[in-house]
Order: C-alpha cells, then sequence, then structure tokens
C-alpha cells in the first residue's frame, strides 16, 4: 500500500524522464532516446502492475519518445521535411521542456526551503474568523431582510406629495455613509439607518447598499433573537474590504436615483 | 516624543497587529514622527530582536513589517499550538513556483510547463487565496490570467515579488537531484 501512495511522487512524465536521466547518471542534453523510451515504458508497465491509473499525460509522453526514436532512425535531412534546418534534432523540444520544468521544480525547492508562515515561524495569532461572531447572535436571512424592508416602505406616508425634485443619491454614497457610521459606533439597529430616510427611492438605495456590503463581507447582518431587532455590525475587515469596493463603484452606478 | 518612547509604541502595534504593518500606516498612528524616524526606528527594533534571548524576529515582509516566532523555536510552538499544518504537496508547490515567476499566467501556460493537468491544484491555491485571478488573456476563450497575492508573501516570507529567489537560466541547470522521497524502481519492483 505504501509503494501505492509513493509512485505517485511522480508529478508527471517530466518528472519521470527527470528521475530515469538522473538514475542512469546520462546527460540532458543527449539523452540516449532508446534506453530512455526502453526504460519509460518499462515503468509505465510497473505502475499498470501496481493498479495505479496511468494518467493520459504519461502515454502521451510515451508516443512522443517512441516518435522521437523512430526520427532519430532516419538519416539526417534525408525525412522529407523541405523546412527543417541543418543540424536539426529531434529531441530538442524534449530537452528545452525538461530544462524549462526542472527551472521550476528547483524553484518550487527554493520556496519550500524559506521561513514558511505556520509551519517555521508563526504570528501571534490568526486573524479573527467571521464565523466567530457573537455568542447569541445568528445571521439573518434575505427573507427577513426584505420584510424588514417592507415594513420601512410601509412607514412612509402614503399620501404623499408628487417628488418634482431629482434626487442625487447613489449606492455608492450610501455605502460610505455607513460605513462611516460602523467606523464611529460598530453597529447600528437596521430601523435606525432608515430614521432620516423620508423617500421612496432612498430606502431603496440605502437598502441596496447595505446588500453591496454584505456581499462583500464588509459588514454582517445579525439578530439576537428570531423576529428580534436587527443589527448591522462592522465585519472584521471592513476597511479593508470596503475601500476597494467604494472605489470600484465609483466606475458606474447603475442606481443613480 | 523620546525616540524610546516611539520605539516602545512601534513594538506594541505589531504585537497586536494582525498582519503585516506598513511604515505608513504607523506613521498614520504614531502622528508628529516621520516616516524616516519609524523606519530607522523599526531596523533598531529589528536587531535588538536579534539577541539569541529572544523568541521573536521582526520580518519585512508582503510590504509591512510583522513580528513572527524565532525560526529555532519552531518546534516548541507547534507543540503548544498542537496539530500539525499541512505540508504542501509538490504538486502544489511547483505549479504556485511556476506562478509566482511567470504571472500573469493562464493554466494552460502551467500545464504546458509542468505536463500535467493542474485544475485541481488551482482551485487548491485559489481557495488558500494564495494565487488569484488577475485578468483574462485576449485569445480564444478568454483564460483567466494568475498572480501570487499578499497572504503568497506572507507565506514565504517575501518583501514583494522582487524577493523571490532569481530563477536559474536553463544553461545552469545541473542534472536533477534524486529527491529524498523517491524510492528506486528496483526496490519498488521487490514490494
Amino acid at each position: 500500500m505504501s509503494t501505492r501512495v509513493e509512485l505517485e511522487i511522480f508529478e508527471g512524465p517530466l518528472d519521470l524522464l527527470l528521475h530515469l536521466i538522473k538514475k542512469n547518471e546520462l546527460s540532458i542534453s543527449d539523452i540516449p532516446i532508446a534506453t530512455i523510451t526502453e526504460q519509460y515504458l518499462a515503468t509505465l508497465d510497473l505502475l499498470q502492475t501496481l493498479s495505479l491509473d496511468v494518467a493520459g499525460e504519461f502515454l502521451v509522453m510515451a508516443a512522443t519518445l517512441i516518435h522521437i526514436k523512430s526520427r532519430m532512425l532516419l538519416p539526417a535531412g534525408d525525412d522529407g521535411g523541405d523546412d527543417e534546418e541543418e543540424g536539426f534534432d529531434p529531441r530538442d523540444e524534449l530537452v528545452r521542456r525538461l530544462l524549462e520544468y526542472q527551472r521550476y521544480k528547483e524553484a518550487a525547492q527554493d520556496l519550500d526551503q524559506r521561513e514558511v508562515l505556520s509551519r517555521d515561524v508563526f504570528t501571534r495569532s490568526a486573524s479573527p474568523t467571521e464565523e466567530a461572531g457573537p455568542r447569541g447572535f445568528r445571521e439573518v436571512s434575505v427573507f427577513e431582510l426584505l420584510a424588514a424592508l417592507k415594513r420601512i416602505i410601509d412607514r412612509l406616508p402614503k399620501d404623499t406629495f408628487h417628488e418634482v425634485t431629482l434626487e442625487k443619491i447613489t449606492v455608492r454614497e450610501k455605502m460610505t455613509h455607513l460605513l462611516d457610521i460602523l467606523r464611529a459606533q460598530n453597529s447600528i439597529l437596521f430601523e435606525s439607518l432608515f430614521a432620516a430616510v423620508s423617500s421612496r427611492m432612498e430606502i431603496i438605495v440605502t437598502f441596496l447598499a447595505m446588500l453591496e456590503l454584505v456581499k462583500v463581507r464588509a459588514i454582517r447582518i445579525v439578530q439576537e433573537e428570531m423576529a428580534g431587532p436587527i443589527k448591522i455590525e462592522a465585519a472584521a475587515d471592513m476597511d479593508g474590504v470596503a475601500e476597494n469596493v467604494v472605489l470600484d463603484q465609483a466606475e458606474e452606478d447603475p442606481y443613480g436615483a | 516624543m523620546e525616540r524610546e518612547e516611539v520605539k516602545s509604541i512601534l513594538e506594541s502595534l505589531l504585537f497586536v497587529a494582525d498582519g503585516p504593518l506598513t511604515v505608513q500606516r504607523f506613521a498614520e498612528v504614531v502622528d508628529g514622527i516621520d516616516k524616516e524616524t519609524i523606519h530607522i526606528l523599526l531596523q533598531e527594533l529589528q536587531s535588538d530582536l536579534e539577541a539569541p534571548s529572544r523568541g521573536l524576529q521582526l520580518v519585512e515582509v508582503a510590504g509591512g513589517y510583522q513580528l513572527r516566532t524565532a525560526k529555532i523555536n519552531g518546534e516548541w510552538v507547534k507543540k503548544l499550538l498542537g496539530g500539525r499544518p499541512a505540508r504542501m504537496g509538490r504538486a502544489t508547490l511547483e505549479t504556485l513556483a511556476i506562478i509566482a515567476y511567470r504571472q500573469p499566467i493562464t493554466k494552460a501556460e502551467i500545464e504546458a510547463i509542468r505536463g500535467v493537468d493542474v485544475d485541481g491544484v488551482i482551485t487548491t491555491l485559489l481557495e488558500r487565496t494564495l494565487i488569484r485571478a488577475v485578468a483574462r488573456k485576449d485569445v480564444p476563450g478568454r483564460p483567466f490570467l494568475y498572480g501570487t497575492t499578499a497572504e503568497f508573501l506572507q507565506l514565504f516570507n517575501l518583501k514583494d515579488l522582487t524577493d523571490l529567489p532569481t530563477l536559474k537560466d536553463t544553461d545552469e541547470i545541473s542534472l536533477p537531484e534524486i529527491s529524498r522521497d523517491v524510492i528506486p524502481l528496483e526496490q519498488a519492483e521487490e514490494s
């Protein structure tokens, strides 16, 4: 069983080829294709005997090796190709790929030898996770939010005057406003957020601004009990995420009223 | 404010910070102190902590400064924290290295270098926020181009991308080393 696992350390056909080249102490720039092809195929057989799934890419490489081997058997410049230069070696492309792969394999080892965080060195603690909210609070469902929004809209006087002035309230402005409030007091009741709001459009824009901020996890909407008061509070990394979003929003603001 | 006083404040800020703090951020908090002075004081703090009796180090990472435990004490810290951090597999490390050096890069370009499918690895790296999609390449299919994140810099203790070790040229590459965990094929056949 352990053999099965350990053989899987061949990260792919290039890795297996590099291993065979090293094992046979061959020069990477002058690979004896016949020998390598034979050993490569023998290894694939072995993998199959051990009932390991040989991935498709291993088979593609097998075909490539056999193709190169057959090309090597042809006399140079006599294989019918017009566009092939003098000194063309069918192995060139493979050698280039092997070297390129080896380069990044070494780079990966270099990374692994650095002081890796949470393996070699540690910081005071991980940043607080979103899940670890205050005890007893629960996330509010979107249905509860919509119900709360409806209550606010219903509170508006029914026989309102016809609005003639064009209001200039954008979602972005409301987002910035809400963030400012939360920076100052950390949390606000859903109802209070709409206290000073007088028009239907402004309620909707405020609501959309709040949803945008929830979406990017700048704020959280919680309540202590079912049907209890809904609270909006700053998330752990409010300023970090909010800054980008508000800037992004500046580009286009489809909800501008 | 006295110099030593400011230095003490900087140390306190470093202690409570959740991530690397930039000199800019220090300057905003400790008003009236210019960035140059902050920089010098941080360097001093850094060398103060190099004393063998100290268990912390001040590292410059991901564009800021962060307090980390001394590497030599790693085993003890691990014992306290319990659990074993998931070791990053070779497939993950190699893919990450390719993205780090070649960014922005598409999945197909990574696969061309590694010679294997990298779907699963990309998903893992995205979940761990070590990479992110930075743009789309203007070729048919408009595939995502991936790049590394600040978390990547933090994980490998890098100041910025220029702090990555220089990639070897292909003509400098020696014969590959057999990695220690490779069992020779003969042995595999016996078992």
